[in-house]
């Protein structure tokens, strides 16, 4: 194997392991957009892999399995809107206590399928016609699962209706003056109810591509953590859909790196005779986050372009 | 209905005993929604339910039997829930978001393991040992506790993930210690048994003056969590700088116009917060396993920071959910699956943050014109336009 051979690999895997994360991230931006901040999604993204996985080992119809998937996490993420948006409960221990409800009960739910072992329908890859067979190119981005391609389609067009369309200016005015956007008759609870149980759907679709497209299965915690990545990238994306995509794939690399770099092929740094060095690689996706968090915050700081004002303030007509 | 409207409207004063009534209330709604969950995943709720209570606090009959098993089994199970949340509590109180318990513990662990089998030697004196490991796990996990302290302090970096993040990768600094690394014993994923001048005390090794100890595996870790419960109290009660760290909690702003010093503060309360879930790692190895395993906690800290919420963030309360939380585990440990427990903390958590609100607002059933309503929005949820403007809150 050559080290074009072994970049390749790498990033083709790398951007397939990121796509839960996008999906589950790109959520996160639109509820984080109408202000409510949701830390619920590592709790949404296990239940929407369970879900999932357990309709696609019942029905076989991955299409269903995904849906239910989704809703799953949708309804999940309905509790966290009402108690934060209705209740006006703090944000930040409503959304822990949904990732403590979703963790646990996706485990309760989730018993009968650990045993699973006989193969449940999965989404396929589908290399793509002509463009597949681009040199390099090809190999990275178009010989892909499917749900890598509708990453590939939802981060632009989510950028497109944050950014420039009507809906995604009422969008932005809810979590960034949410008082103005109120006089100009936009229906504030509505909307933030909206984003978030969008946000959820996005979470419950990267948790169902996680379990039946990219990594098929189901473990208690199968997500490791992924959810609160998908949450930190969000700052790090400075809430734009693009920026997040690139934080996303390249921490899909990283998760990647250790597992490939235990080929005994690789060139020049494989570990395969060095198995406690892949140990620390295993800690790098979190430190990565970490650094990601850093950067995000020194920018924000400095180009003053930061967390939507409103972010985490339940809205009181009358109240500033 | 088109000329009755339900507000939401702010109380003046919340009572301690709408809030207690609240606590208790939300518990028992908890345990409806709990029981509606376990009946839908197939399951018994309320033969659950009795297993549970059964196991972690014993019958009657075992009682006046003098076997005190379950509750000897749930005290156990406290102590790191009771000692982390305290940590995490203490951060809370300035809004100080430390959900990194977890890693804290098990950094605090790694550390008193490294004392106890490498640094003294076997036969050193056990007040000695087990104060060095104590100290040397509660400086573990406060550093550990640290870095997001300093990122945050000093780069305005969000806490919650960073705590959150540090979690896995003191998982896994763990693992390349026992799992095949250098500290495990003979392939096994488990360092070698401490020696005994390295066990935190336990009420059976007193059995020989009171039989009734026999068997119970309460150890000296609860005594740990009594006295930071108290110390704890004195200082954010009885103390200038508890006093600082409530007001930062309240009012960032009012703090820092009062010179009082953000950064400082939450440096110093972020180590405190990490040393408390330190020593739970400390009293668990040399209370409990006696050596250090891979994911030796089912989720401690995490439960720490429920019980401390549920608590109201009372530094006395909190003995009680953590007792609560501790014989949910018991309990549901006998029960398949074992995900009941973190499920039920969850509604828990729920419930009673949402009962929270009706103790601070109140709903006001008034005449008014009908108010339209949104997707999703109950009908009429909303401050009318009459309404004069309130002065905000912060």
């Amino acid at each position: 194997m050559d080290l074009l051979q072994f970049l390749i690999n790498i990033l083709a895997a790398g951007i397939a392991t990121g796509t839960p994360i996008l999906f589950a991230m790109l959520g996160e931006i639109l509820a984080e957009r109408s202000g409510v901040l949701n830390l619920g999604v590592e709790g949404m993204m296990l239940m929407g892999a369970v879900s999932a996985f357990g309709v696609s080992h019942a029905t076989g119809n991955v299409g269903l399995a995904l849906l239910a998937g989704m809703l799953a996490a949708g309804a999940l993420s309905l509790v966290h809107a009402f108690v934060a948006i209705s209740l006006r409960a703090d944000q930040v221990v409503s959304g822990l206590a949904l990732t403590f409800l979703g963790t646990g009960l996706s485990a309760v739910i989730g018993a009968p399928l650990v045993i699973v072992r006989e193969a449940v329908a999965r989404i396929p890859a589908l290399p793509i016609p002509m463009l597949s067979s681009i040199p390099v190119i090809g190999p990275i981005l178009f010989q892909q699962n499917l749900v890598v391609y509708l990453g590939f389609i939802l981060v632009p067009l989510l950028w497109f209706l944050i950014h420039h369309t009507r809906p995604g200016l009422h969008l932005r005015a809810v979590g960034e003056y949410p008082a103005a956007a109120d006089a100009l008759g936009i229906n504030i609870i509505a909307l933030r109810y909206l984003y978030v149980f969008l946000g959820g759907l996005l979470a419950g679709l990267g948790g169902g591509a996680l379990s039946i497209a990219i990594d098929p299965g189901w473990l208690e915690g199968k997500t490791a953590g992924q959810g609160w990545i998908a949450v930190g990238l969000v700052i790090f994306a400075a809430w734009d859909p693009i920026r997040g995509a690139f934080g996303a794939y390249l921490f899909g690399v990283l998760r990647r790196l250790p597992l490939d770099l235990q080929n005994p092929l690789v060139p020049l740094i494989s570990t395969a005779n060095n198995p406690t060095l892949g140990r620390f690689l295993d800690m790098l996706p979190y430190l990565f986050t970490i650094v990601v968090l850093i950067i995000g915050s020194r920018e924000a700081l400095r180009k003053r372009l930061g967390a939507p004002a409103a972010l985490g303030v339940p809205y009181v007509r009358g109240e500033k | 209905m088109a000329d009755r409207v339900i507000r939401i409207e702010p109380r003046l004063e919340t009572t301690r005993l709408a809030s207690v009534i609240a606590s208790v209330g939300g518990l028992m709604l908890a345990l409806l929604i709990g029981a509606a969950l376990l009946r839908a995943a197939g399951a018994d709720p309320l033969a659950a339910y009795g297993a549970i209570l059964r196991e972690a606090f014993g019958t009657p009959a075992d009682w006046a039997a003098g076997r005190f098993y379950g509750l000897s089994d749930t005290i156990v199970r406290a102590t790191p829930i009771l000692l982390t949340g305290l940590g995490v509590l203490l951060g809370f109180k300035m809004r100080l978001w430390n959900i990194g318990a977890e890693g804290q513990l098990f950094m605090g662990a790694w550390a008193a393991t490294g004392i106890a089998l490498f640094v003294l030697p076997k036969d050193t004196p056990k007040p000695l040992m087990l104060t060095t490991m104590a100290l040397a796990g509660m400086l573990a996990g406060g550093l550990w506790a640290l870095i997001p302290g300093a990122l945050k302090a000093w780069l305005g970096v969000n806490e919650i993930i960073t705590t959150l993040m540090l979690n896995y990768v003191a998982f896994q600094w763990i693992s390349f210690f026992v799992v095949a690394g250098p500290w495990s014993e003979r392939g096994f994923q488990l360092s070698p048994q401490f020696p005994e001048s390295a066990w935190l005390p336990r009420l059976t090794d007193y059995a020989h003056r009171v039989p009734a100890f026999a068997g119970l595996t309460a150890h000296l870790g609860f005594v740990f969590g009594l006295v930071a419960a108290a110390a704890l109290w004195l200082i954010l009660y009885r103390s200038r700088w508890g006093y600082e760290i409530r007001v930062i909690g309240d009012n960032p702003q009012a703090a820092r116009y009062a010179g009082m010093n953000l950064a400082r503060n939450i440096l110093l309360v972020m180590f405190i917060s990490g040393a408390l879930a330190g020593l739970a790692g400390m009293s668990e190895v040399a209370g409990v396993v006696h050596r250090l395993q891979d994911r030796f906690s089912p989720g401690y800290g995490f439960s720490g920071i429920i019980a401390a919420w549920l608590a109201k963030l009372n530094p006395w309360a909190i003995l009680l959910t953590s007792l609560l939380f501790g014989g949910l585990l018991v309990g549901a440990k006998q029960l398949q699956p074992t995900g009941i427990a973190f499920m039920l903390q969850g509604v828990i958590l729920f419930v009673v943050i949402g009962a929270e609100m009706l103790t601070r607002y109140r709903l006001v059933i008034a005449r008014h014109q009908a108010v339209p309503g949104g997707l999703g929005v109950p009908a009429g949820l909303e401050i009318t336009p009459t309404d004069p403007p309130t002065r905000g809150e912060g």
